[in-house]
């Protein structure tokens, strides 16, 4: 290479090679991505955020809670469960017999064979198809995160780190505001042994006055606040709380097929 | 082409004499034509570099203790961990690769720079830049993407005090004196030329005109893995380039390895970055992981290089302390290259994906080899372009030995406890909590880390300004004797003057 003109070739086509393959392949594959239809059903999934959440997504970005946090959920495969949907006319023979098969996390061919002995058994039974892996296990998630998940976060936070828990699914585990609002005022009041920095800067505590607030957090009783003085979240604590509920990925989808 | 390569190595070598090194404040003209301009970038970069240890402390000791500071939203964890990686890669780390590559430019151009100011205005800029970006995470308005989160304003900044920096370093490279190319020359102007393609796609696609979905968190990937991994290896690798054969006195090892490694680094390290079970369309994963593995070799290339350079070294004369920073910078890149390749391989991943395995490759990555590779040069050129010696000589040497040290106590335990946590959170029947607890030993020791890291820099900062005010001191003296210097005796005012041509036109004119 004896002159800037062939560095500057090089360099324009492997960094533009790149440039095509990451950022306008993508954008041309899933740039104009639009609801999907849930499996079995014929209802459209992502539905957007209600505005509430969605103004949680920019507290959530603003606070930089997606150092700690990852929205993504992993699974390694998937597994049949066999459910007995009726014990038929001779309910002890099925009995005894379900007792000597192994009926969860089986693979196609053993899930076949085990609902065909049950079903010459008189039963019915039918096959579920779950995912499979730690995280499913630890109960983030029914399935693995797939693209259509993210359609409407904008920014969208993956995470990249495990410092806590993931949320991909905060809103189905943890359903209920005041836990949330609370959690995030005084992690370790619900959590024991929480490593969360409290975001305390989120609320506010002011004497209660004859008229509590409705919207004062309900601690557990051993971290009640002292008498006459009540913790009321600010706007952003609503929101964040609101996003947080919102995120929940659980329906099953072409992409990530389960069978719950 | 056989003459090309001569020349190539002699530009590199110890056929070149070492420029001298005057006490007396004095610098040959190539040196001196650089001074402003690169005490403006080293200067801000050291502010940068010290405040980015003192904000990586802070995010640090929540680990020992959640609570400090609760009520402050601008201290807060996700956004001071965040400032603190900002601040040593925008803050440090670009403004000091540009002010080696335009120094490395002059020298191997031979040509001084044309237009200083150019630079200068450029580096203040771009210090601007910074403070604006990290005021605006710290305030709550980060982009929300990683290695992006400078505000709107803040990049777009940086974006043309880089242009500026870049032009005038390209319009220097095309005015260079010496013709022939060095190897270092490819990898610093593949640099110059990287950073506004990536910089403006990121900020264009994710802020300013943002894409759908998961297409996001693609280019954000993209972008992140081509900034840390590829435009820190070029910059860092180029300038190594050019010291190795300085400290060995023996030519770079082989002018061809150099090339075969350049394309490749650049071909298949662009590819990475996209972490193997991303829930994103399957082949995006694979491609990136299969260019991961390719990248083993450029690194195998870049080690071969450096090895054959350093051993073929036929004069044992003292190497010093820039030597040491430059081969720890080395070994740095190799060992955390190979951390990123492994991160890139599915069964690894499985385990360190999500884990601190991941903090402690890019601090590797960006201090242990692109922060330390720049000490060396920094401590290398700048008593050359300032004309003063380094004005605390022992603290350089005692910053390698407390950098090396705290690099070590800062990663060594993220990446040994990553990969525990990584096992345990594989195994679902240990808690989370146990798992996330398992490894705060580990965070606090790292604490230990980035407090000998904070001193390190803070003697490098010490150095610095020290120098710029011992520069400073002797041009207000000059510009006092010029002033009172007797006015009737034209012979004295004319030695004076011909003192003044023979510095290279420093320290003002002299108007009698």
């Amino acid at each position: 290479m004896k002159n800037g003109f062939w560095i500057f070739l090089a360099v324009f086509v492997a960094l533009g090679g790149s440039w095509c393959g990451f950022v306008l392949a993508p954008e041309l594959q899933l740039g104009g991505a639009k609801q999907t239809i849930i499996l079995n059903s014929s209802d459209v999934y992502p539905v957007g955020r209600p505005g509430e959440a969605n103004q949680g997504l920019s507290v959530y970005r603003a606070n930089g809670c997606a150092a700690c946090h990852t929205e993504q959920v992993r699974q390694t495969g998937i597994a049949c469960d066999v459910t007995l949907t009726d014990a038929g006319k001779n309910p002890e023979a099925v009995t005894n017999l379900i007792s000597s098969l192994a009926l969860t996390n089986l693979t196609k061919e053993d899930a076949d064979k085990a609902v065909d002995k049950i079903t010459a058994a008189g039963a019915k039974a039918e096959i579920h198809i779950v995912a499979t892996g730690p995280d499913i296990a630890r109960g983030w998630g029914m399935r693995q995160s797939v693209a259509e998940d993210y359609l409407y976060g904008q920014p969208v936070q993956l995470g990249s780190l495990r410092a806590g828990p993931d949320l991909a699914n905060i809103g189905v585990r943890a359903p209920d505001a005041n836990w949330q609002l609370v959690h995030l005022y005084a992690p370790s009041s619900v959590v024991k042994g929480s490593t969360m920095p409290p975001f305390r800067y989120l609320f506010e505590v002011r004497k209660a006055g004859a008229m509590p607030s409705p919207d004062a957090l309900q601690f557990p009783k051993e971290f009640a606040s002292p008498a006459g003085y009540e913790v009321v979240p600010k706007p952003e604590a609503v929101e964040l709380a609101a996003y947080l509920l919102s995120l929940r990925a659980t329906v099953p989808l072409y992409s990530a097929p389960i069978a719950p | 082409m056989i003459v090309n390569e001569k020349s190539d190595n002699n530009i590199g070598g110890a056929s070149v004499p070492v420029p001298h090194c005057g006490i007396s404040g004095l610098a040959p003209p190539i040196d001196a034509s650089l001074r402003v301009p690169l005490l403006a970038l080293f200067g801000g970069a050291a502010l940068w570099l010290v405040l980015g240890s003192v904000l990586g402390l802070m995010a640090s000791i929540k680990f020992h203790a959640p609570d400090f500071p609760a009520h402050c939203p601008w201290l807060t964890y996700g956004r001071v961990q965040a400032a603190a990686d900002d601040a040593l890669l925008y803050g440090f780390c670009i403004p000091a690769g540009l002010g080696v590559a335009l120094w490395l430019f002059a020298q191997l151009g031979q040509a001084p720079l044309r237009g200083a100011m150019v630079p200068v205005v450029a580096a203040k800029l771009w210090h601007l830049g910074v403070l604006v970006g990290l005021a605006g995470i710290l305030s709550g308005n980060s982009t929300g993407f990683a290695w992006l989160e400078f505000p709107r304003a803040g990049s777009v900044i940086l974006f043309f005090a880089y242009l500026l920096l870049a032009l005038w370093a390209m319009m220097n490279f095309a005015a260079r004196r010496e013709r022939a190319l060095y190897p270092s020359h490819w990898f610093l102007v593949a640099a110059l030329f990287w950073f506004p393609w990536i910089y403006s796609t990121a900020n264009l696609f994710l802020v300013a005109w943002p894409v759908r979905g998961v297409v996001q968190a693609i280019i954000g990937w993209w972008f992140a893995g081509n900034l840390l991994f590829v435009w820190l290896a070029l910059a860092g690798i180029g300038t190594a380039f050019y010291f190795l054969p300085k400290f060995s006195g023996c030519p770079l090892q082989s002018y061809y390895l150099a090339l075969f490694a350049f394309w490749t680094l650049i071909l298949f390290g662009t590819w990475c970055g996209i972490p193997p079970g991303a829930p994103v369309p399957a082949w995006m994963p694979v491609l990136s992981s299969f260019a991961a593995v390719l990248t083993v070799v450029p690194v195998l290339a870049v080690a071969t290089i450096a090895w054959q350079t350093l051993c073929g070294s036929i004069n044992c004369e003292p190497r010093g302390g820039p030597f040491c920073f430059i081969r720890f910078g080395l070994m740095s890149f190799g060992l955390s290259s190979l951390m990123l390749i492994a991160m890139a391989c599915p069964r690894i991943s499985r385990v360190t994906e999500f884990t601190w395995f991941g903090p402690a490759q890019t601090q590797l990555q960006l201090y242990g080899f692109f922060a330390m590779t720049m000490f060396g040069a920094i401590y290398y050129l700048l008593p050359r372009a300032v004309g003063f010696e380094l004005p605390f000589p022992k603290l350089a040497r005692a910053q390698f030995w407390i950098s090396t040290a705290g690099v070590v106590l800062l990663v060594l335990p993220l990446a040994i406890g990553g990969v525990e946590q990584g096992m345990k959170l594989d195994n679902f029947n240990i808690a989370f909590m146990d798992a996330t607890k398992a490894m705060l030993p580990f965070l606090r020791t790292s604490t230990i880390g980035l407090l000998l890291i904070l001193l390190g820099n803070s003697l490098f900062a010490l150095n610095l300004f020290a120098m710029t005010f011992v520069w400073e001191k002797s041009l207000v003296k000059k510009a006092f004797a010029v002033v009172t210097a007797p006015l009737e005796k034209p012979s004295a005012s004319a030695s004076l003057r011909r003192d003044r041509a023979e510095a290279g036109g420093e320290g003002g004119e002299v108007k009698v």
